[in-house]
């Protein structure tokens, strides 16, 4: 029911939105829960376990009832509160967590069932069958107890996030805030002011306080423009500061678009990383219920709230309002209700000695018993005054610090006796002063002079003086609070709106001896869910207090965890969805290959070709064994520009290498590459590639492209911690050089068709390197096999490199030749028996893969110790072998096991497993693996089985080098 | 004889203009990493100073001489802008082809940074340089007079162009809403 003359909303703006399917109308700067309230909707939802018809409660982020999905083009926002949704056109919300209808919820049964349904009821009744927890129970309690669904498609909507960086962070634009933000702006600090809501001025938008003789949302209004007029203030709206972190560190969601209906290429949300020198904490408090027989009933609200829509929104909450308070706060609503014309049924204070007074019946020392009423308040029941009809209860059981934040780094809230609430410590946070009602201080005098104080607290931190603002007139009453937590009598009392958490379920915890308030809380489950307890904590622990015979200080609070509020993955996550998880890497051949018609694989970071398909090919077997003829017969061309190189330079660089190589470098003559292997400090090895000398103190070491970034970080970590003492400098050259092997009988004749100075056999032997030139461009040429051919790599400047690959293609076609994928590349090197990380993954170590003579003992290298341990060598070790099938069957698969022909295929009896798998077009299936004694049993035959695949095969043991053993090819 | 033809790492991917923000590639020309050996800075120093008019300079910044610029970029180490180096008692390393360079310029430049990159740019002045983020991806950081300069390796250049072009729409969205 709307209010004339009373509201901060647009009432020349009219706004259409849904609300389960049905259509309404409110108007701009209505929040959905106003706007439903005036159209006269109170029940907004169902509760979480027993499906009790449920109202909007609060007029805030702390709402446990109106929680509700949004949707929009296919895509579902669950959990989003009602009192926090601002109106948009198009706006089509829809209520959660109910069977059938919002109105006749079918799961409204449990509600019947609850004595068999308290806390506790989950852990000692399903229990048994045991099978049946996963397959039945927990489904259907997962679906019965729900909190919105998602739309189970992948999220396409846009987040982002961001830094911001101040040396004051104000939390709130209340009126501490607002007083903070002023003192510390108009010293010259650069601000950040960040509000929740979307409109700035906290409760004084709510209430009908004045300040310097004006209304106090005006007042508030013309103090934040001239804060959003300086340039070194950033306002932020909409922003819920989540989390207080370390080193002045705080989190923050931003809601951009929710109020939105059409956004464009604005994020839904921004996660916010914000470092702060200091910070203000102005938060706030927020109200607390008092608990009671069906005070969850919709229509029961805060008394603030109630008066809060009808000074915000110029909504009244009801026709008859009843008042229910425990101080004078409660007071102000009735104030309020009566000079906007609403009836006043009853004001019950519970307190004796109240000197409150007005035109309305008012009972002093009763308390509310019973709300009477199903899906709406009817009446209320009075201590010894009966029913009092109504339709609306507005209770406040006094008010509750925002004290999250401050307790975000561990530290507990001290308890205060003189407004009966949980207070910050001083120092909790670093850098953080609590001001305002946050602090414990509520009157708004009080506030405002708290805001300037803690502000200029902060800037004293940072050596910054500050002048106080003038201080405006304002009122300053006090509470005066006479705790009141739980209203005694029979049926259930809510303590915990969003869990359905009760006063019995507390008083059964600690009768249960879940006495502690961490234990109860998990016990009970009060204080999970989207709320986090906000509404129910306090009153929880002080029933507990009360149950377990100690205080509420002794009892304490639960911890206190970021996020304050519930924030998105998708924020946190922002940019990272599809593929933006990894920054994608393609080599300057990649348009080409693409072209090509050639199928990508991920290696590392980077994009390479798996094979080049031609025409008729409807296989990859049938492109990848063309591939392998054609390398091996004629010439092909493959980029390696994905493999790392890393410079290596210094007066000490050969030392430098001898070290973190397991053989010797030093030893190695300018324009000469040599294949080296690095291991880890426990002597397992880490990686293996070529080190090439270009000059007699610079090296090119190459890696592996997977372990390209792991290597250099390695050899860092040696040149900086390890051997400082050697002079000698680290680069990766990575991406400077597109490199390019150029493989097969046909290799040399091609590169003599594009080198500005042919090659031959004595000029550029096996392993040599050198610079050469192309076109008369710089150049590097490596002549190094991993395909066991005659071969060579060629490395130009990037900016050249399509134009190389390009070159080498149209060279290579002539010749029979073309170019190959990393499948052809797999084949040709298992056929050789090369290594990768298939083989080197990690718990290998250079005895096992045959290697162990390259351990040079002539010196000393990373590893070298740690690779004679016990255990590290001799027959009991997996050796690399080679594996051909032997029996009708051919198939073998990589990662299967290897048994004895007669063992049974368990894991006792393994003796080994694959790691590489290829079809060699000249010799057929082939296989590397790890073997038990292996080096000692070639041409021993072995059950190789696939217990996934459901692969049995059996195989002959042999060596790992399955062509050209002496390496004649490569030396052509 | 085969004609190479040079491309660089943006090609057909810039320059992007959205509301006042342009994004372009930069040609930056010859770069040479130079990390001085074990007690060669002042030497390198001033071999630098007189070959190019510019110095080492102290961490973090960027030294412009008349022929060259030089450009901190890690522990010991500078990206050196020239044509030409003298001899230098340094490890060198031709790096012109290794990076993606890229400037965005225009009103909201910081406003789209703010969104890619932890540094707090508002407080970095012209000619300073830090190693950083951009999204997932390590960068060098530069600012100058018109804009941001943001070195990424080469092979990341659509990348780096996709989210810059991403945030920078939002950007512009944003500030009308």
């Amino acid at each position: 029911m709307r209010v004339d003359g009373k509201g901060l909303v647009n009432r020349d703006t009219e706004v259409t939105f849904k609300f389960n399917r049905t259509s309404y109308s409110g108007f701009k700067g209505d929040t959905m829960a106003s706007a439903l309230m005036a159209n006269g909707v109170s029940l907004v939802g169902r509760s979480f376990k027993y499906h009790r018809p449920r109202g909007i409660m609060s007029d805030g982020s702390q709402e446990p009832n109106g929680l509700v999905e949004l949707h929009r083009a296919g895509e579902i926002t669950p959990n989003v509160r009602l009192t926090q949704q601002e109106l948009h056109s198009g706006l089509d919300a829809r209520a959660q967590n109910y069977w059938g209808s919002l109105n006749w919820d079918l799961l409204e049964a449990n509600d019947l069932l609850s004595p068999f349904l308290s806390a506790g009821f989950y852990y000692k009744t399903f229990m048994w069958p045991k099978a049946f927890w996963e397959k039945l129970y927990e489904p259907i309690i997962r679906r019965a107890a729900g909190l919105g669904r998602l739309s189970m498609v992948s999220n396409a909507q846009y987040y982002e996030k961001a830094y911001a960086f101040c040396d004051v962070l104000v939390i709130g634009s209340g009126p501490a805030g607002i007083m903070a933000a002023l003192t510390a702006a108009r010293a010259g600090a650069e601000v950040i002011l960040c509000e929740e809501d979307f409109r700035l001025g906290g409760r004084l938008n709510f209430e009908s306080h004045e300040i310097a003789g004006m209304p106090g949302h005006a007042w508030a209004t013309e103090r934040l423009v001239e804060l959003q007029a300086m340039d070194n203030v950033r306002v932020m709206r909409r922003t819920t500061v989540t989390g207080a972190y370390d080193g002045g560190t705080y989190g923050a969601l931003e809601r951009v678009s929710h109020h939105l209906a059409d956004a464009g290429d604005a994020p839904v949300e921004t996660f916010w990383r914000i470092a702060a020198k200091g910070c203000v904490y102005a938060a706030g408090a927020m109200e607390r219920p008092v608990a009671f027989r069906n005070n969850d009933r919709p229509g029961v609200m805060m008394a603030s709230a109630v008066r809060g829509y009808v000074n915000r929104f110029g909504v009244a909450p009801g026709k008859r309002v009843a008042i229910f308070g425990n101080n004078d706060n409660a007071f102000r609503t009735a104030l309020d209700l009566a000079d906007a014309g609403v009836r006043i049924a009853a004001y019950i204070d519970s307190r004796h000695d109240s000197s409150i007074e007005g035109g309305f019946p008012i009972y002093k020392g009763a308390q509310v018993t019973n709300i009477k009423g199903h899906k709406r308040v009817k009446a209320v029941s009075i201590t010894g005054r009966g029913d009092v009809m109504a339709d609306c209860l507005a209770v406040s059981g006094g008010w509750n610090p925002t004290v999250h934040l401050a307790c975000h780094l561990g530290g507990r809230p001290q308890w205060n006796d003189a407004i009966a609430a949980f207070i910050p410590r001083p120092g909790m946070v670093p850098g953080m002063e609590v001001a305002g009602a946050a602090g414990g201080t509520f009157s708004t005098k009080g506030c405002l002079k708290s805001g300037i104080f803690r502000a200029k607290e902060v800037l004293k931190a940072l050596g910054i003086t500050a002048r106080a603002p003038r201080m405006p007139e304002a009122e300053d009453g006090a509470t005066n609070v006479t705790p009141l937590w739980s209203v005694p009598g029979k049926g259930r009392s809510w303590l915990d709106f969003q869990n359905d958490v009760t006063v019995k379920d507390v008083t059964l915890a600690a009768r249960e001896n879940m006495a502690s308030v961490e234990h109860m809380k998990r016990y009970t489950t009060q204080g999970m869910a989207p709320d986090q307890g906000k509404n129910s904590n306090i009153g929880a622990l002080a029933v507990l207090a009360d149950a377990t015979g100690r205080g509420i200080p002794e009892t304490g609070t639960t911890t206190f965890r970021p996020p304050y509020m519930p924030v998105s993955i998708a924020a946190m996550g922002a940019y990272a969805q599809e593929e933006g998880f990894a920054p994608q890497r393609f080599t300057t051949s990649d348009q080409t290959t693409r072209k090509m018609g050639a199928p990508m694989i991920e290696a590392g970071l980077w994009y390479r070709p798996s094979y080049y398909p031609i025409e008729g090919e409807t296989h990859w077997r049938q492109s990848c064994d063309r591939e392998v003829a054609m390398v091996r017969s004629t010439v092909g061309v493959c980029d390696v520009s994905t493999l790392g190189k890393i410079d290596v330079q210094g007066p000490d660089a050969a030392a430098f290498l001898d070290f973190v190589y397991t053989n010797t470098f030093s030893t190695l003559k300018v324009g000469r590459v040599r294949y080296g292997l690095m291991l880890r400090e426990d002597g397992h090895v880490m990686d293996d590639g070529t080190c090439a000398r270009l000059a007699k103190e610079h090296f090119v070491v190459t890696t592996t492209t997977a372990a390209a970034g792991q290597v250099m970080r390695h050899l860092e970590f040696v040149r900086q911690c390890l051997r400082p003492e050697l002079d000698v400098q680290l680069i990766s050259a990575t991406e400077q050089w597109a490199q390019f092997t150029v493989a097969g009988p046909e290799s040399r004749e091609l590169l003599n068709g594009l080198l500005d100075k042919p090659i031959d056999n004595e000029s550029f032997p096996f392993m040599a390197c050198g610079a050469v030139s192309v076109s008369g461009f710089k150049a590097r040429l490596f002549r190094i096999s991993f395909s066991g051919e005659h071969a060579y790599e060629i490395a130009v400047p990037a900016r050249y490199g399509e134009s190389l690959f390009n070159a080498l293609l149209a060279a290579a076609e002539p010749l029979g030749g073309g170019a190959y994928g990393m499948e052809a590349l797999n084949v040709m090197r298992i056929e050789k028996g090369f290594i990768t990380h298939a083989e080197i993954h990690g718990r290998v170590t250079a005895f096992d893969i045959g290697m162990e003579r390259m351990i040079s003992a002539k010196k000393d290298c990373i590893g070298k110790t740690a690779a004679t341990r016990p255990g590290l060598l001799g027959k009991n070790r997996e050796q690399l072998v080679g594996l051909q099938p032997v029996g009708a069957v051919k198939e073998m698969n990589a990662g299967a096991f290897l048994f004895a022909p007669d063992d049974a295929p368990t894991r006792l009896s393994q003796q080994g497993y694959t790691t590489s798998v290829a079809f060699s077009p000249e010799q057929g299936m082939l296989a590397l693996a790890f073997l038990r004694n292996g080096r000692a049993r070639h041409g021993e035959t072995l059950r190789l089985v696939d217990h996934v695949r459901q692969v049995q095969t059996f195989v002959v043991v042999t060596d790992p080098v399955f062509m050209d053993k002496t390496g004649g090819r490569a030396r052509g | 004889m085969v004609d190479l033809v040079a491309k660089s790492p943006c090609a057909g991917l810039l320059p992007l203009t959205l509301g006042g923000l342009t994004l372009r590639e930069l040609n930056y020309g010859a770069v040479f990493s130079v990390s001085p050996f074990k007690d060669k800075s002042a030497d390198v120093s001033k071999a630098l100073q007189k070959s190019l008019g510019a110095g080492l300079p102290d961490i973090g910044r960027v030294l412009a001489g008349a022929s060259g610029e030089v450009i901190w970029t890690g522990q010991g180490q500078y990206f050196v802008r020239a044509v030409k180096l003298p001899k230098l008692p340094a490890a060198i390393s031709d790096q012109s082809d290794g990076w993606a360079c890229v400037t965005l310029e225009g009103k909201g430049a910081l406003d789209v940074l703010a969104r890619l990159c932890p540094l707090n740019l508002q407080a970095m002045k012209e000619g300073e340089v830090a190693r950083s983020l951009i999204g997932h991806m390590t960068a060098i950081i530069i600012l100058r007079s018109g804009g941001v300069d943001v070195m990424v390796f080469r092979s990341m250049a659509v990348t780096l162009v996709h989210g810059f072009e991403r945030v920078m729409r939002s950007v512009h969205a944003q500030r009308g809403l």
